[in-house]
């Protein structure tokens, strides 16, 4: 098995400036009860972009028909809370291969790269101008490379960081699991070494 | 230089390191649920594999089932598909399961420690953030998503790099009417919702040694609010008697063979941690959230923050907080008239919470407005209540009890707070919608939510007059 590769990608970008962004938002809990990985983007931000009865909230980014791309500008600490996996695949369904953020949760982290998805956390003066940027103009194309683990944009240009292992997996699409099995002997060398002490 | 307690565990379960990447971590147990594992189950199928090490898994279905009626099939046709698919691969892997029916059954969090499959020095994971609950037995436990279940279940370990180290030491001890909760609320409160991101906290100090196990758990269940990776506690003798005859810890002399290890399972004297909080108990006051996360907590006798008192950053969050829970700045937390009431979950749904509401209400009557859901965290904590007399005096103040589940923590099930409505909350999360689209939560203690029950409005424990 494997996961979509990342190489570069040029796309405008949708701007959520909300801090603290949790994944009961992303994804309510009442949505989650499906046993497969697709369809969640349906949902994503249920509560936020439509109204109590239904219909689509005007006022929210996703629903404006201004606003497209692939990446997601979200504002200090997204995807805290629940570890659920399904606020990555709702942002993956939804079409996204890029969030930007001053600031990631941990275990959301984790949950994007295990699914091809980037996080990219820049500092926050970065991300307000990006912000502004593409608040003034939905048409701003950013570009991220992963190569270079760089992201820019005409107003300004910024590295990020990115663990190398997970960085050589997703230029590649591989996946953990699949490093895992190799390493079955190590493992039972390891639970024979454990039984003894 | 001597090694954190945190170090010790996971140096000592590290199988192999990859150069400028995560380590090969073995995982002593794993525990599923029905929410978080059928995409796990799914991608073993894809690859055609089984599960590695079936006996060190085990299942409990909780996030989805009824509070009500259990033993009816569920009415929600996909939380019973669910509850029903996780059945049935854990028949097909040998997985043990606890499910509906099972005198073993509640909340993953409550079932793991209340069996002794919660050790001191042992790894535990689960699909799930509050797995840091098991960290108050000197564990070192922690949440993973979907693909690193699947991981797991394939080679009993997970790729992860090593978080930080932090200590919080909270001196003195707290005054009466002053709780766990309370306590880790009030942390939170002062570092933040990401204050504890990248690490993995330890908590010490007289207060937190003070507490009994159910405490300790309720301060580690909230380590992740901080956005911590996990909180832990150093193992002594309230963990040693506490595991001390549950099913799953060791018999006769071999307990207290264990029990020899697990005292060399401390921070030394001169470990260095990357991070370090002092808070003094005393400083501690019962907590109520005013807002839509853990950190917007302030003290009872305290009032909605002024725009002026949060930072300029923060403000968004905190306007939009204020309109969503319809409070005006300044206002008395105590006071703010509730609807509902909720005594559960993995953070404050063990017997000795309900015994603190029961013992609380005993005498009074529940106030006439308010619907109050008492749900225990597992069938054990529910046949305790109703052996040790709770549930009779629960019934004599005007509550009743339900069947054990995850309930209104997260409404996944029927018990959802009505849009609109207060919520006064013994759970984690205060966020949006999270007790039912457009419910309100006011995050607090057994103990304030009891005193709020009789009264009908926020009420301090410590001062209770009715
Ligand atoms: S009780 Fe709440 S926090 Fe605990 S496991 Fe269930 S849903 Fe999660």
């Amino acid at each position: 098995m494997s996961i979509p590769q990342f190489t570069t990608l040029n796309s405008t970008a949708i701007p959520l400036p909300v801090e603290n962004i949790d994944t009961d938002q992303i994804i309510p809990a009442r949505f989650l009860k499906a046993t497969s990985r697709e369809g969640f983007g349906e949902n994503l931000f249920r509560d936020w972009r439509y109204n109590d009865e239904g219909s689509p909230n005007k006022d929210f980014v996703l629903n404006n028909p201004a606003y497209g791309g692939q990446i997601l500008l979200a504002g200090k600490n997204f995807g805290s809370g629940s570890s659920r996996e399904h606020a990555a695949w709702a942002i993956i369904d939804h079409g996204f291969r890029v969030v930007v953020s001053s600031f990631f949760a941990d275990i959301f982290k984790n949950n994007a790269l295990n699914n091809g998805l980037l996080p990219v956390q820049v500092r926050e003066a970065f991300l307000q101008k990006l912000m502004q940027a593409v608040q003034s103009d939905a048409q701003t194309s950013i570009t991220v490379s992963l190569e270079d683990q760089t992201i820019r944009f005409a107003g300004g240009q910024e590295s990020f960081e990115i663990n190398a292992y997970k960085k050589h997996c997703l230029l590649n699409g591989l996946d953990d699991i699949d490093y895992l099995l190799k390493q079955k002997d190590r493992i039972e060398a390891f639970e024979q070494k454990q039984l003894k002490t | 230089m001597g090694k954190t307690l945190f170090d010790k565990i996971w140096d000592s379960h590290v199988v192999d390191t990859i150069e400028d990447g995560p380590s090969v971590l073995y995982i002593d147990r794993h525990l599923i649920h029905e929410v978080t594992s059928p995409q796990a189950f799914a991608g073993l199928d894809k690859r055609g594999i089984p599960v590695f090490r079936p006996e060190k898994t085990v299942a409990t279905a909780d996030h989805n089932v009824p509070t009500e009626d259990q033993h009816l099939s569920i009415k929600e046709e996909l939380s019973r598909l669910q509850v029903e698919k996780l059945a049935a691969n854990t028949v097909k892997h040998g997985i043990t399961y606890y499910g509906l029916g099972s005198e073993d059954q509640g909340i993953v969090h409550v079932i793991g420690p209340e069996k002794g499959i919660t050790q001191p020095g042992r790894t535990m994971v689960c699909g799930d953030s509050h797995t840091s609950t098991h960290g108050a037995f000197g564990a070192l436990a922690f949440g993973i998503g979907t693909s690193e279940v699947e991981m797991v279940l394939a080679s009993q370990c997970i790729l992860q790099t090593k978080p930080k180290r932090m200590r919080i030491t909270v001196d003195g001890q707290v005054r009466k009417g002053v709780t766990a909760k309370d306590i880790i609320l009030y942390i939170i409160s002062q570092i933040g919702t990401s204050g504890g991101t990248g690490h993995f906290i330890e908590y010490a100090g007289p207060a937190i040694t003070a507490l009994d196990m159910e405490g300790r758990m309720t301060v580690c269940n909230m380590s992740i609010e901080s956005g911590a990776r996990g909180g832990m506690i150093a193992p002594d003798e309230t963990t040693y008697n506490y595991l001390h005859g549950t099913r799953y810890a060791p018999e006769g002399d071999a307990f207290f063979q264990k029990v020899e290890q697990w005292k060399k399972l401390h921070t030394g004297k001169d470990a260095v941690f990357d991070k370090e909080y002092q808070f003094d108990a005393r400083d501690i006051e019962p907590m109520v959230t005013y807002g839509t996360n853990p950190g917007m907590g302030v003290k009872i006798t305290g009032q909605v923050p002024q725009p002026e008192e949060i930072p300029g950053a923060s403000r968004g969050s905190y306007n939009k907080a204020l309109q969503y829970m319809e409070l005006k700045p300044g206002a008395p937390m105590i006071g703010q008239k509730v609807d509902y009431v909720f005594l559960g979950s993995c953070t404050n749904g063990r017997i000795e919470d309900l015994k603190a509401f029961a013992h609380f209400v005993k005498g009074y009557k529940k106030s006439g407005h308010i619907t109050a859901w008492i749900v225990p965290g597992s069938k054990k904590v529910e046949q305790q209540a109703r052996q040790e007399g709770l549930e009779e005096i629960l019934r004599e103040a005007g509550f009743e009890m339900r069947q054990p589940g995850c309930s209104a923590c997260l409404a996944m099930n029927e018990d959802k707070i009505p849009r609109g409505k207060y919520a006064i909350s013994t759970t984690n999360r205060n966020f949006e919608g999270r007790q039912g689209p457009g419910s309100r939560t006011f995050l607090a203690s057994p103990l304030t939510a009891a005193a709020t029950a009789i009264t009908g409005r926020i009420t301090d424990p410590g001062t209770f007059h009715p």
